[in-house]
């Protein structure tokens, strides 16, 4: 078991996710165009766990789709390792908004199928591992509980681990909490630093709210509105491991301050824009 | 059942007697007695326009002289073939059309404005026709059968495959499954509520159908039983027939249900 840990050690490729100038039109018969994506650059460093903040429908998950490879940008590049990225693929493996864990099987088939896919690893192997990984959450006694005996904090660690196990180069977090209660949501944050810390992956999580990013980030990159680009990054040098405590430091109201006047720039051309562009918006959201 | 069994933690006769002991049970019992008691007074000429029907005492006498004779047991079995052969049939092509109109564009783009054409023509319908196509009567009644049951499972097996979380398929697609394995573990799986769905009404429009086919069109089975009774003037055994459909359709549902069970241990049917 040990030696196992061992070598998934060195196995660990972690990632570099570089986005240069990627744009991405939403076109739907009979409505304006929607610009979702605007020259929308920047690098998530190896090893790191980037957030990237923006107001609700500024193009968040069209970003984490085309970096996924479920969507694809019409110009730009989006390359991991300085290859570009063509479609889906076993190096960059996402987690959903909503839950995503297949409910016809039990967590521990949800957590081995990817392994088992394509003549990888054998059953056990993969148990192993993924057993390795649920220990880490406090799922090991639900390993033969299906998803919906499950609580709904339990299904998010459930899919993270799911997506662990896969050792990607880069993990994808489209707003892997939404929709939890304040108290599990916390609790989901201390598991992800945990695992994060554990394996050193290449994380790239996608969030609305400001807290999170920065309880949880190496660095936030602030998101436009429509159309969506970065506009500014933002390191985050609070010291790790973090807990609860960092939220009263002066450094931390300094960096949250930071990334609110630039959010709240954003949030504020919204309603200002609301009235004339409600058409505008409208077709995005048909289209995205 | 042995799988249904193991994944519940309990035996079929345990939840069985559980059953019987619950507020549940007692509850649609008493429901089935009143409407006895409710019925016999009706009879009795307590309630207008019931003194024709028989009072249900008369009823369960017929119903023993029935059950003495050779050939109430076999309409049982004519009609109970029927609705098997058209039922099987109905999902052997059903399903795979279902699935297959729902998981790629050309084949539905080709099958579905013809299947669309056919779904409105109510299966009695296709009486006639079936009569002069089929050469035996026996397999245009299951022919008309098997019309009651397939539209409504590919209707359904359809709208499943539509309504599969996209991000179910987007995963398996990223962890490496090929286009073979989505379908087989991934959309196959997510439809079968649908299916299953589509089973169940299905069961109960079969039917409806073959006790109609049956007084139209058939020599024997349970709708020709109940309609001979009507020529013969004997109401009780009108009575006896209808009760008799009742029951045989609400076992079938029964058993459909217990499929949908074992196929779904993840969740249950209704």
């Amino acid at each position: 078991m040990a030696n196992n840990g061992n070598k998934n050690q060195q196995n660990q490729q972690k990632g570099e996710l570089i986005l240069e100038d990627v744009n991405r039109v939403f076109r739907m018969p009979g409505a304006p165009a929607c610009h979702a994506l605007k020259n929308c650059s920047f690098t998530v460093p190896r090893g790191s766990l980037t957030v990237l903040v923006g107001p609700s429908g500024c193009g968040k998950s069209t970003l984490a789709n085309i970096a996924a490879g479920y969507d694809h940008a019409d110009s730009g590049k989006v390359l991991l390792d300085g290859k570009p990225v063509t479609g889906p693929g076993r190096d960059r493996i996402m987690v959903f908004q909503e839950t995503a864990l297949w409910p016809w099987m039990t967590v521990m088939k949800n957590a081995t199928f990817g392994p088992t896919m394509l003549g990888g690893m054998n059953k056990s192997e993969a148990e192993d591992r993924a057993m390795a990984l649920l220990d880490k959450v406090g799922l090991r006694d639900f390993r033969d509980k299906y998803p919906a005996q499950l609580s709904g904090g339990m299904q998010r660690r459930a899919e993270l681990c799911r997506a662990l196990v896969m050792n990607p180069k880069v993990m994808i977090l489209d707003e892997p909490f939404r929709g939890l209660d304040v108290m599990t949501r916390e609790l989901m944050q201390e598991y992800l630093l945990t695992l994060y810390r554990e394996t050193g992956l290449t994380m790239l999580f996608i969030t609305s709210e400001i807290e999170e990013a920065l309880f949880l980030g190496d660095q936030i990159l602030v998101m436009t509105n429509l159309p969506g680009t970065v506009k500014t990054t933002v390191e985050v040098d609070l010291p790790r491991p973090r807990d609860f405590k960092v939220l009263a430091t002066e450094r931390y109201r300094q960096i949250k301050s930071e990334v609110m006047e630039s959010l709240y720039e954003e949030g504020a051309k919204i309603f200002a824009k609301l009235d004339g562009a409600g058409d505008l918006l409208g077709s995005c959201r048909a289209g995205s | 059942m042995a799988r249904a069994a193991t994944m519940n933690g309990a035996s079929f006769a345990y939840k069985m007697r559980k059953f019987v002991a619950s507020k549940h049970f007692t509850r649609g019992a008493m429901a089935v007695i009143g409407f006895f008691v409710l019925w016999q007074a009706g009879s009795m000429g307590l309630m207008p326009f019931m003194h024709a029907i028989p009072t249900p005492v008369t009823v369960a006498e017929a119903f023993w002289e029935f059950m003495c004779t050779g050939k109430y047991w076999q309409s049982w079995m004519d009609s109970t073939l029927r609705v098997t052969y058209g039922f099987v049939a109905a999902q052997l092509l059903g399903i795979p059309l279902g699935l297959g109109m729902g998981w790629n564009r050309n084949f539905k783009d080709f099958t579905y404005p013809l299947f669309e054409l056919m779904r409105p023509i109510p299966p009695l319908a296709w009486v006639p026709v079936s009569i002069l196509f089929w050469p035996t009567n026996e397999s245009s009644i299951a022919f008309i059968t098997f019309i009651g049951a397939f539209f409504t499972i590919v209707v359904n097996v359809l709208g499943g495959v539509s309504a599969i979380p996209r991000q179910l398929v987007d995963a398996a697609v990223s962890f490496g499954a090929s286009p073979r394995q989505v379908f087989w573990r991934i959309v196959l799986p997510a439809t079968i509520p649908s299916i299953v769905t589509g089973m169940m009404v299905g069961i109960g429009i079969t039917w409806n159908v073959v006790i109609a086919a049956e007084m139209i069109a058939g020599n024997t089975g349970l709708g020709r039983l109940t309609w001979e009774a009507y020529l013969a003037g004997h109401t009780p055994g009108i009575i006896v027939g209808m009760i008799s459909i009742g029951v045989a359709g609400y076992v079938s549902s029964m058993a459909v249900k217990m499929i949908g069970d074992w196929l779904m241990p993840w969740k249950k049917v209704f």
